[in-house]
């Protein structure tokens, strides 16, 4: 609970004008923090390279928890592999997202039955806001991710949320 | 009237304000939940192991004022190189002292081991034991019936 967040109980026209400058200022500068673990990496690179362009949708890739909004989570997570993430995104400033690429990230995917190092799902360890499907999904769909995360951030509001 | 250093001082004036305002205004709108394990430093994920403020090798010291004296010694040769053509002998000879005065100084580095790296020299326990020596060995070897060859492939 900070100084205006979470601070009131109903939106009135300045707490919702605020929220949407907010939410435009947040949605339009996500930064990233880098999670390649597996061939899903190859396509995030994909994505930030110029034919597909990230950045115009404001994502900078940086190497540190403290700089980042969104965690993209790109491979497998395997079990040695869970507690890191879980404490990199402990360690994450908040607002934080989370968005989860590919289908081994998603559920587990192709070790779902037979994989005995991989965890069926980084959802097990971390809250998931968006799940980006495929194996590995094309950077179009990574795109699609993010522009589903920003609609998401876009309904954020300082207003109390009900239970 | 304004001197020059003035307008410096007001420079970082605004410059204190700016990064003022914006501090000011993210604690206005940060939400602020810390727990210990976003409070934790962040060590790539891993777990945190002891202090930052470890002790370096008095060794690396050595190194670095060795690296400090040739690095000052390259600085004075590139001007000197640059405006060779017009010192002409005298220049040539007061470089080739100055060089002279910081190889004697290298010679006694070198000399006094200052560049040896040495490592540690763990000290083996010396055990008192028969051991077979090596023509044994092979003859025991060659006695004993070799059952690898039974193994098809």
């Amino acid at each position: 609970m900070g100084l205006l967040d979470q601070r009131f109980e109903n939106g009135n026209v300045f707490v919702t004008s605020l929220d949407n400058l907010l939410n435009w200022a947040r949605l339009s500068s996500l930064w990233q923090m880098q999670f390649g673990l597996a061939c899903c990496a190859i396509e995030m690179m994909a994505a930030s390279a110029s034919n597909f362009d990230i950045m115009r949708f404001g994502i900078i890739p940086r190497a540190t928890p403290r700089q980042v909004d969104v965690l993209f989570v790109a491979g497998t997570v395997t079990i040695k592999m869970a507690s890191r993430i879980k404490r990199l995104y402990d360690q994450m400033a908040e607002p934080r997202y989370v968005l989860s690429m590919g289908s081994c990230a998603n559920c587990g995917g192709p070790y779902w039955q037979h994989g005995y190092h991989v965890l069926k799902g980084v959802d097990r360890v971390i809250p998931v806001d968006v799940y980006v499907p495929g194996c590995p999904p094309r950077p179009e769909a990574l795109l699609e991710g993010i522009i589903k995360l920003q609609e998401k951030v876009r309904r954020e509001s300082l207003v109390k949320k009900s239970a | 009237m304004l001197t020059d250093f003035g307008k410096i001082l007001i420079f970082f004036i605004i410059g204190a304000l700016f990064v003022a305002a914006g501090m000011f205004t993210a604690w206005i709108l940060r939400p602020r939940r810390p727990y210990p394990g976003k409070l934790a430093p962040y060590e790539c994920g891993e777990e945190p192991i002891g202090d930052a403020w470890v002790r370096f090798n008095v060794r690396f010291y050595v190194v670095a004022l060795i690296f400090l004296v040739f690095d000052v010694e390259v600085v004075f040769l590139f001007p000197w190189a640059l405006v060779y053509r017009g010192l002409g002998l005298f220049g040539f000879i007061e470089m080739a002292v100055f060089l002279l005065i910081l190889l004697v100084g290298f010679a006694y580095v070198w000399a006094k081991g200052d560049l040896d790296w040495d490592k540690p020299r763990p000290q083996v326990p010396h055990i008192e034991r028969p051991t077979p020596t090596k023509p044994e060995v092979q003859k025991e070897a060659e006695q004993t019936p070799v059952a690898s060859t039974s193994t098809t492939h």
